[in-house]
Parts: C-alpha cells; sequence; structure tokens
C-alpha cells in the first residue's frame, strides 16, 4: 500500500528533477556567454585618465622580451598615464580561450595570421576601421599584400606588426666547391644546382643535399614555393583556386621531379637527420644542406647560433618564362588587435597604433629581433640597421614589391593550408596518379570547409 | 473488521509518509554534492555538446541553429575524417589488444620471479611514469632513421631498419611499441589480480594433469577475467582518445609545426586530433561537437558490447 501510495511522490520528485534539469540547462545555456562585448569604459584621445592595460604576445627569449619591454618603456614615455602590464609567450588558443571566457587581453598579438579571418568573422577581435579613421592612419604605408593578410570580410580586426619574407639562402663555400658562381636566377637553375651540389655517402644514402625539395622540410612550404609561379590560394570572391591557377600544378611537378631525383626515401632519411630547425643543429647552419628557404630571421639565428658557415641570400628565383614574379615572394607575419572584451579601448588603440606605425618603435624592435618592419617609411628609414645588413637585402626587397604575395585570411582559420599539407604529402610520395584531377577535388574540400562555418 | 484496515490505514501511512519524505530529502542531502557535481560536469556539457552539435558555433560569437549540416559534413564532407576514423580504428584494434597482451604477459614473468622480482616490477613499470609528451620526443629521436640508435643496432645486425615515424606503413607501429614500453600501469594492474588467484586451484588442476596452457585457460583466466575485461574497457576508451603521442610524434619526426598534422601522410591523424583541429584551429566548434557526440556514442556502444559479452563469459566459465 505505501509502495503504491509512493509512486505520485516518486513520479513528482523526478518532475521536479527533471523540470530542473531543463530549467539549469536552459539557464545556463542562456548564460553561456563568449567573453563580454568592449567596455565603454573608453579613455578617448584627449583622456589622460591614469589606466593600465594588459598587452599579451608571443615573444618568449629573454633579447626578445627585452626588446619589446624597451620599446613599450618609449611608449609610456610618450603616454605616461597609459602603463602596459606586458604578458610574453602567450599563444592564440590562451587568447581564444580568453575571449570565451570573458577575460581577455587589451591587447593581443599572434605570430601567425592564419586566425585573423576567424577572429574578424566572429567579432573575436574589434573593428579597428573607426579608429584609423579617426586618426588618420595612412594604410598606403603598409604594401597591399600585408594588408590583405590583417583584414577579413572588409573588417579590419587586426593590423600587421613586423613582417616575415622568404628567400634563398646558399652556402658560398659549396657553391665555389661545385664550381657554381652565384645564386640561381631561375627555378631550372636551381634545380640544376641542387644536383650538382648534392653528394652522396658509399651506401647510396645522401651526405650533402644541394636543396631540400620535400615539402614540410623546414621552411619548404608550398606557400613559399608558389609564389615562383604567381600562384594565388583564392580568387577574389574567397573560393579555393588551387585547382584552376595553373601555378600549383607547374609548381608542383617541378618539386616532384626534383624530389624524383633524389629518391622520396633518401630524403625523408635525411630530412629526419637534419637537425632541429631553430637550433645550432640546423642542416644548412652545419653544411649539410647547400641552399634552402626561409625568412629572415635566419640571419638572426645563424649570427645568434655562431654558425661559421659562409653564405649569401637571394630572392626565391622565377620559374622560366615567369620572369615578371623576379624579386617578390612570400609575406606573412605578426598580427596585433584589441579582443573583444578589452577594459580600456582607447588606451589600446593607441599602443596598437604606436607599436604598428611608429617608425622609430618598429625600426627598433626590427633590428632586435631581425624581422622586416611593415610600413614603408620604417623600412626606408636611415636608422633600421637591417638595411645595412646585405644579408637582409633581399628579403627587404621582397616586402616592396607590388607582386609580393600572401595567404589571404579565411574563416576557417586557414583549412585551406591544411587540406592543401594531406594532398601535397600524398602527393609527394607517390600517391596521387592525377594532379589536375586531386588538385579540384582539394578545391572542392577548401569550398566545402569555407561554407562550413557560414 | 472489514472496516478496521479502511479506518486504520490513514492514521499509520500519514507519519510513514513523512518519514519517507524526510528520509528521501536526507539522501538527496547526501547526495547533492555529488548530484550538483555530476550534472554540472557531466550532463551540463553532455547536453550543451548535443545542442552545439546542431549549430555553427565558433564558441566566440553567437551560434545559429543549422540542423543536421555537422552531421552531413562529417559523413560526406571533411576530407580528412575517414584517415582519422581508420587510423583511430588500427590502434583500437591491434595498440589495445597488444598493450593488454604484452602487459598480461609481463606481469605473469614478473610475478613468477623468485629472484629480484621487485627489481625487475619497477623496471617495467617506471616507464608509465614518463610524462607523455617527454616519452614520445625520446622515442622519435631513438627511432630516427638517420641519427638514432635503433635504426643503428639494426644495422650491426645486417638489417636496414624502417623509417618508422617517418613511414606511413611504421607510424603506426612505432607509436604501439611506445605503448607498449609505457603499458606499466596495466602490468602493475594484471600483477595484483595474478598474485591473488588461490594457489590451491592450480594445485588441483595440476593433479587433474593440465599442462601449463590448460591452467592457464581454466584457472587464471577465468579469475583474472574482470581485470582483463577492465584493461580492455580502459584500453579501448583510451585508444578512441588517442592524442598526445600521435600529435607530438608527428610534429616532432616532420620538425615542421606548420606542416598538415598527421605526419607522415595522415597516418598518426587520430579522430580526437581532428575533433582538436576543427574547434580549435578552424572556428568549426560546432562540428567538432559533432564529432564528439560520435565519438561519445560508439566509446558506449563499444563499453557496452564488451561488458554484455564478458559477463556471459564470466557467468559461464568462471570457476568462482
Amino acid at each position: 500500500m505505501s509502495e503504491s501510495r509512493g509512486r505520485p511522490v516518486t513520479r513528482t520528485t523526478r518532475r521536479t528533477v527533471a523540470a530542473s534539469l531543463i530549467a539549469a540547462t536552459a539557464l545556463l545555456t542562456a548564460s553561456c556567454t563568449t567573453g563580454g562585448s568592449s567596455s565603454k569604459a573608453d579613455t578617448g584621445a584627449a583622456d589622460t585618465t591614469p589606466v593600465t592595460i594588459t598587452f599579451w604576445h608571443g615573444l618568449s627569449s629573454p633579447h626578445e622580451v627585452d626588446s619589446i619591454n624597451s620599446v613599450l618603456a618609449k611608449f609610456h614615455k610618450k603616454y605616461p598615464y597609459i602603463t602596459v602590464k606586458a604578458v610574453a609567450a602567450q599563444t592564440d588558443d590562451k587568447v581564444n580561450q580568453a575571449i570565451r571566457g570573458g577575460t581577455a587581453p587589451d591587447v593581443a598579438s599572434s605570430f601567425d595570421s592564419k586566425n585573423v579571418g576567424g577572429w574578424c568573422s566572429s567579432g573575436a577581435f574589434q573593428d579597428l576601421t573607426p579608429d584609423i579613421k579617426a586618426d588618420h592612419v595612412d594604410m598606403s604605408q603598409i604594401p597591399k599584400a600585408v594588408q590583405s593578410y590583417t583584414e577579413f570580410g572588409g573588417k579590419r580586426c587586426t593590423m600587421p606588426w613586423l613582417a616575415d619574407t622568404f628567400g634563398l639562402y646558399y652556402n658560398k663555400k659549396l657553391f665555389a666547391k661545385a664550381g657554381i658562381a652565384g645564386p640561381p636566377r631561375t627555378m631550372t637553375e636551381l634545380a640544376a644546382d641542387a644536383k650538382k651540389l648534392t653528394t652522396f655517402n658509399a651506401d647510396g644514402s645522401i651526405k650533402t643535399a644541394g636543396f631540400m625539395p620535400y615539402l614540410g622540410g623546414y621552411e619548404m612550404l608550398t606557400q613559399y614555393l608558389v609564389t615562383s609561379w604567381g600562384g594565388k590560394w583564392l580568387t577574389s570572391g574567397g573560393q579555393s583556386s588551387v585547382g584552376g591557377d595553373p601555378a600549383f600544378a607547374q609548381a608542383l611537378t617541378w618539386q616532384k621531379k626534383l624530389v624524383d631525383w633524389f629518391g622520396a626515401k633518401k630524403l625523408v632519411t635525411f630530412k629526419a637527420g637534419m637537425g632541429d630547425e631553430f637550433s645550432a643543429q640546423n642542416a644548412f647552419e652545419t653544411g649539410k644542406l647547400a641552399m634552402m628557404v626561409d625568412g629572415e630571421w635566419r640571419n638572426s639565428f645563424i649570427k645568434n647560433d655562431k654558425s661559421g658557415v659562409d653564405y649569401g641570400t637571394a630572392v626565391i628565383p622565377p620559374a622560366e618564362g615567369k620572369s615578371q614574379f623576379s624579386g617578390a615572394g612570400f609575406v606573412g607575419g605578426n598580427v596585433i588587435g584589441m579582443p573583444r572584451g578589452a577594459k580600456h579601448p582607447g588606451a589600446a588603440w593607441k599602443l596598437i597604433k604606436y607599436l604598428t606605425t611608429d617608425t622609430d618603435a618598429l625600426t627598433t624592435l626590427a633590428d632586435a629581433i631581425g624581422n622586416v618592419p611593415t610600413t614603408i617609411a620604417a623600412l626606408n628609414s636611415p636608422s633600421l640597421g637591417l638595411s645595412k645588413d646585405p644579408h637582409y637585402t633581399p628579403f627587404l626587397d621582397v616586402f616592396k614589391n607590388p607582386l609580393t604575395t600572401t595567404t589571404p585570411a579565411s574563416g576557417d582559420g586557414g583549412a585551406y593550408l591544411t587540406n592543401f599539407g594531406h594532398f601535397v604529402e600524398k602527393w609527394q610520395s607517390g600517391g596521387v596518379p592525377d594532379l589536375k584531377a586531386g588538385l579540384t577535388a582539394v578545391d572542392k574540400q577548401n569550398n566545402a570547409a569555407l561554407k562550413l562555418g557560414q | 473488521m472489514s472496516t478496521h484496515p479502511v479506518t486504520q490505514l490513514p492514521l499509520v501511512a500519514a507519519p510513514l509518509r513523512a518519514r519517507l519524505r524526510r528520509n528521501r530529502l536526507r539522501v538527496l542531502l547526501f547526495l547533492a554534492p555529488g548530484l550538483v557535481g555530476f550534472t554540472v560536469f557531466l550532463i551540463y556539457p553532455l547536453v550543451m555538446t548535443v545542442w552545439l552539435s546542431f549549430t555553427n558555433s565558433n564558441m566566440i560569437s553567437q551560434a545559429s541553429f543549422v540542423g543536421l549540416r555537422n552531421y552531413r559534413y562529417l559523413l560526406d564532407g571533411d576530407p580528412q575524417i575517414w584517415h582519422a576514423i581508420r587510423n583511430t580504428g588500427w590502434l583500437v584494434a591491434i595498440m589495445v589488444p597488444a598493450q593488454v597482451l604484452f602487459a598480461l604477459g609481463v606481469a605473469m614473468v614478473t610475478a613468477r620471479l623468485k629472484a629480484g622480482a621487485s627489481l625487475f616490477r619497477t623496471v617495467f613499470y617506471l616507464p608509465a611514469l614518463a610524462p607523455p609528451v617527454a616519452a614520445t620526443v625520446a622515442f622519435v629521436c631513438m627511432f630516427n632513421p638517420n641519427s638514432g640508435p635503433v635504426n643503428r643496432i639494426l644495422g650491426l645486425l645486417g638489417i636496414h631498419g624502417p623509417l618508422w615515424f617517418n613511414s606511413p606503413d611504421w607510424s603506426k607501429p612505432a607509436l604501439t611499441l611506445l605503448a607498449l614500453w609505457g603499458s606499466g600501469t596495466m602490468m602493475v594492474i594484471f600483477l595484483a589480480a595474478l598474485l591473488e588467484v588461490p594457489a590451491e586451484l592450480y594445485e588441483a588442476a595440476e593433479l587433474d594433469g593440465a599442462g601449463s596452457w590448460q591452467r592457464f585457460r581454466y584457472v587464471t583466466l577465468p579469475t583474472i577475467s574482470p581485470v582483463v575485461l577492465f584493461a580492455t574497457v580502459t584500453g579501448v576508451i583510451a585508444g578512441l582518445q588517442y592524442f598526445t603521442q600521435a600529435m607530438v610524434a608527428s610534429q616532432v619526426a616532420n620538425g615542421n609545426i606548420q606542416a598538415a598534422p598527421g605526419y607522415p601522410d595522415g597516418s598518426t591523424l587520430t579522430y580526437p586530433q581532428q575533433l582538436y583541429i576543427a574547434g580549435f584551429n578552424e572556428f568549426h566548434a560546432g562540428y567538432a561537437c559533432a564529432l564528439a557526440v560520435v565519438l561519445f556514442v560508439v566509446a558506449m556502444a563499444f563499453t557496452v558490447v564488451l561488458l554484455r559479452r564478458a559477463s556471459g563469459f564470466d557467468i559461464e566459465e568462471s570457476p568462482r
């Protein structure tokens, strides 16, 4: 009897528990905010109320941190009412998490521009256009390619803050030994030189590689290679164009021929023993690699690692018949912006503007960490020490070249590059029988991924 | 007589109901911390994950309902997902049984040792204490085809070593070797179970003329079957969630963090990696949630099937 009488009570309890759960879930769902919107506690141009802003950056080595701190000290001197609390060694994941949690810093930077599309389209980073217009910032000081990787969908949510350009490093001693007078002027010459410079051990394994054509070996990536053929990753409408643009098939065909000459297995074995890229065991620095594609930063690594390599630098040569791309190359680099939820947007914008447009700030930091400054004024400044070092000349020239390209921002965090990366892995190991059909399939995959986030 | 129970019942039932209610409240009060934790840390994330899997969430801006789009993309659009499913399936089908058998084998050997048993048990257990990232980096260096000691030793024996973590055919076997090396925890659990098998059962089996295989098959295995089941279920779940070692091995072997994940040739790209990439690198949190829901369902299904099969085995075969 008591059991039967207990049933309604149990049902009621269940209903209560279920209703509570649903209500709690609904409440939590509704309250699952993704970071606060920008604060209204702004410090406008005339506002000199003392504020402390937080700045997250990715620099981590002691000399880099010292350099940025010295630049921030100059900023504080210029704006004594703004104190910057800099936090080093921050990553994009941490920045995203802070934005989602509503604890974002006032200013954040990234080494990589691949997240710019996602940040702009989602509103994770605030559109800086009103501030740029209000302060009449001259955006023509920034090359078009650099502008393109720092904005997305009509929103400029980041500014470029030092750039990386890519060129060819070559070992002068090994060149002289092989009887080669100077750096190659076309990709055909590069392939021929690579073969001349390569030596093999008695067991057939590679002793010294003239060049590392295997994509993924250090900075040997398609995005830097395809500039020699003038390849464009996305159409003006934001659709994938690796299958439609013949430059990709031409570049990959050139690359595969060289891989086949070495033998893919031999190259992979050699690559495994090349030594860590960012250490003194880097194969170019130890003389095991005669030529390689790398960023301008390698110059400072060679110096800091006290490598004895006698080397020269040049632009990556254009492909045969593509001389119009001579001197052009790839540019990418650091970006800086104001995350959603920044507590002091006015002061944050002042810091962003100072770091990205002030010639002294740019040249000081560029010289200290060996990166390319991101405005033409800083590039032409007599105080830029890098411009006096001939090793940097090709990299600075690439930056200035109007045909220099980049990997454009996309809303999916650059998934088109990841898909392409998977494809070239298959390609260079001989797993793609029909290159054209394969690239067309990559276009389809990229476009499906781009559509997913919409 | 007939009216007696009718008139008495409400008088008895009222205090009983009150007492029952008080008891329930007391039980609920004691259960409350657990229930709150269960709701906040399990039910809520689960419900949210299912809900987000039907949206275009990027975990930053407002999400919109997109119906089954994420699930359709999983089945038909994601170019890497079947690669990731195959790799994870390989790890569950090969690596997990290999790990269980290896740990059981080592436990049986160390259980029989008369001298130096503690030393050997410690030696076999120690690798389990190594942090996964450090252990993976060390393994990739040891198996480096160019400069690693493993291929050098194989070379001295006249064997041309494979490319290990740099070969699509050998990367998963290399990860399996890493898993075997680090299976000390499983070995200790098996060892504890083996030492608990009553010695008189072996004596009785010997008197019945059972050989070593029959003793293992009809005495050891049925007795330790709950532990084997536990190791298998947790191993399968861990296999389905295999992430850190695969990602680290891929990046260290490739030497380039910008390259596509899963090096070489997508052979170390696992399902949880693809989930992570979708959610955290590509701003497709809704799709990542769809992947998580599928992973949850598959893990649940595996667990239920294993438990059902094993309970039958336990009832029929156990000597207890």
